[in-house]
């Protein structure tokens, strides 16, 4: 990527044990402390280093240096089940708030309920934290859920919304655009700059979503 | 100490050197549009680097100063005044109490930083004075400055300002006349003569796009539309097609990185970039270039020359040597 990072992809589809991976070589390089590294950044399927480019002790050649050190930290990473967090999520899902919930429930062929029963089961997996300040992506969707990216995106996905794309849940921490479908939202705030720490999510946590109604929405935001 | 805003001008903002080490919760870097300018203003009043400025763009804010405080205004050549004389660029200059500084409209370039000895002192947020406006925050309330705002400064800036006037003052190339010195940085970064060619390497993507896209990347002039922003400059130009359009997974950005959305215009990734992204890249500018591709305003004009990592890497080197050689002059004023 450029000559101020370096990205390792390894693999081209989403799966929760390769995200995990990344999650334990992500704190395997942390564990390093490097003064040259500004960011390391566990993505779907990859991992990103951003470099500061003139730092003194920047390697060069940086990629086969970057290589090496991936592949170092990777022998030495931990498994990450020791190291995630769980991160219980309320969401109502009334169609107050699940914008797209009626729509779902014609192309899905399920009830208004069932997808929300169907959402809150599994324990999800926050695969990625990115795009805006805190907005995470979350896998482990049941696939009976699965829906493509809506054609047309809304301008303004509200704060809070819980939408699904694919195989993947977000909570969008800000009002901003999104494609993805909105089954409810959460009274939580995603991303706080002044709380420590500022992000309700990080990369590998683990995720329950807990229905709640719509008394309990407006009891956990006041 | 505070310095008193009279009119905020079109976008002045506070930047600092960025907010690092919290990408993987998608907190963007933010900072100077221009490290390389925001660095030598710093350096001129004796701060360090990385010292939150103030990023004015295009038409800059009129100041008035609370109390002495030594200032210098770096980047993009402006039309300045001091009490309606000439402000000279690219130095360390001593504004006095009740002074007004009016930063009126850029001349070459876009952007520039007004630093202040002791820095600007608004509130850290997780370790950055850099203003983050699409998230609200950092810098004055995670905003641009309004009429009426009071700018805060270092508790100690009236006597750093007086310290450090002292020591330019035994200097030979001292100027009393515009309390400043005959002397100034080089300015590396404007944007003399347009297009400017601004150095990129191949993305990660570059291979998707069709034959033709891929030529017309590196050989045409593009224009920063004027939907541009301190998130991405939008460049207008051929439309950019793919042989196949095939979902790409979303992915980490960086600076300087250029995607294509699926209408075909490009958008180079600039300091408030989003830190993931799912389009596909063309191409990721050279780091050493970044800082001049940020002094376009809307309607500037830019050609991208291919270059390899390695080369991106000579750049950057080149530029180093070039700024270290500016500073260390400076150093020699400041002792």
């Amino acid at each position: 990527m450029g000559d101020a990072a370096v990205y390792a992809e390894f693999g081209d589809t989403i799966d929760l044990e390769t995200n995990q991976a990344l999650q334990a070589l992500a704190a395997a390089l942390r564990a390093q402390r490097l003064p040259w590294i500004r960011d390391i950044v566990p993505a779907l399927c990859g991992i990103a280093l951003h470099v500061d480019p003139y730092h003194p002790e920047l390697p060069d050649p940086i990629l086969p240096h970057c290589e090496a050190l991936l592949v170092e930290c990777f022998k030495s990473a931990g498994k990450f089940e020791d190291l995630g967090r769980t991160v219980d999520v309320p969401v109502c899902y009334a169609t107050e708030f699940g914008l797209d919930l009626l729509e779902l429930v014609a192309k899905l062929s399920l009830s208004q309920a069932e997808i929300a029963k169907r959402h809150a089961k599994p324990v999800h997996r926050v695969l990625m934290v990115g795009f805006s300040p805190g907005q995470p992506y979350i896998g482990g969707l049941d696939p009976k859920l699965s829906v493509p990216r809506r054609a047309t995106p809304r301008t303004r996905m509200p704060e809070g919304a819980v939408a699904i794309a694919n195989l993947q849940t977000a909570v969008y921490p800000y009002e901003t655009p999104g494609g993805w479908s909105i089954i409810g939202r959460t009274p939580l705030t995603v991303f706080d700059p002044k709380r420590e720490p500022p992000s309700l999510f990080a990369p590998g946590d683990k995720v329950r979503f807990v229905p709640i109604s719509l008394a309990e929405f407006e009891r956990l935001k006041s | 100490m505070s310095i008193l805003v009279n009119k905020p001008g079109l976008l002045t903002t506070v930047q600092d050197g960025g907010r690092r080490g919290l990408q993987h919760i998608g907190v963007v870097p933010c900072g100077a549009m221009d490290g390389i300018a925001l660095e030598f203003a710093n350096a001129l009043v004796g701060n360090a680097p990385a010292d939150a400025a103030l990023e004015v763009t295009v038409l800059g804010p009129d100041l008035q100063f609370e109390h002495d405080a030594l200032v210098a205004l770096c980047g993009a050549e402006f039309d300045a005044r001091l009490n309606g004389a000439t402000l000279p660029l690219d130095r360390p200059v001593l504004v006095g109490k009740g002074d007004r500084l009016q930063v009126v409209r850029a001349v070459i370039g876009a952007r520039a930083y007004l630093a202040v000895a002791g820095g600007i002192a608004t509130a850290p947020v997780m370790g950055s004075r850099s203003t983050y406006m699409p998230a609200r925050f950092g810098g004055m309330e995670g905003r641009a400055l309004r009429m009426g705002d009071r700018l805060p400064l270092a508790k100690d800036a009236a006597s750093l300002a007086t310290a450090r006037y002292a020591r330019l003052q035994s200097k030979k190339v001292f100027d009393g006349a515009l309390r400043s010195v005959a002397w100034s940085v080089p300015a590396l970064t404007r944007p003399e003569r347009e297009p400017i060619v601004v150095h990129a390497m191949e993305g990660r993507h570059h291979d998707l796009f069709d034959a033709a896209s891929q030529r017309a990347f590196f050989e045409v002039t593009w224009r920063v539309s004027p939907d541009s922003n301190r998130m991405g400059f939008r460049l207008a130009g051929p439309v950019l097609a793919r042989e196949r359009a095939a979902e790409i997974n979303s992915e980490p950005a960086c600076l300087g990185t250029v995607q294509v959305p699926s209408g075909g215009q490009p958008i180079a990734l600039m300091a408030d970039h989003q830190t993931t992204g799912g389009y596909p890249r063309i191409a990721e500018i050279a780091a050493a270039d970044v800082p001049r591709l940020a002094q376009l305003a809307p309607g500037g004009t830019v050609g991208f020359a291919r270059c390899t990592l390695e080369q991106a890497g000579e750049l950057r080197r080149v530029l180093r040597r070039r700024v270290d050689s500016a500073l260390r002059a400076l150093n020699w004023t400041f002792r």
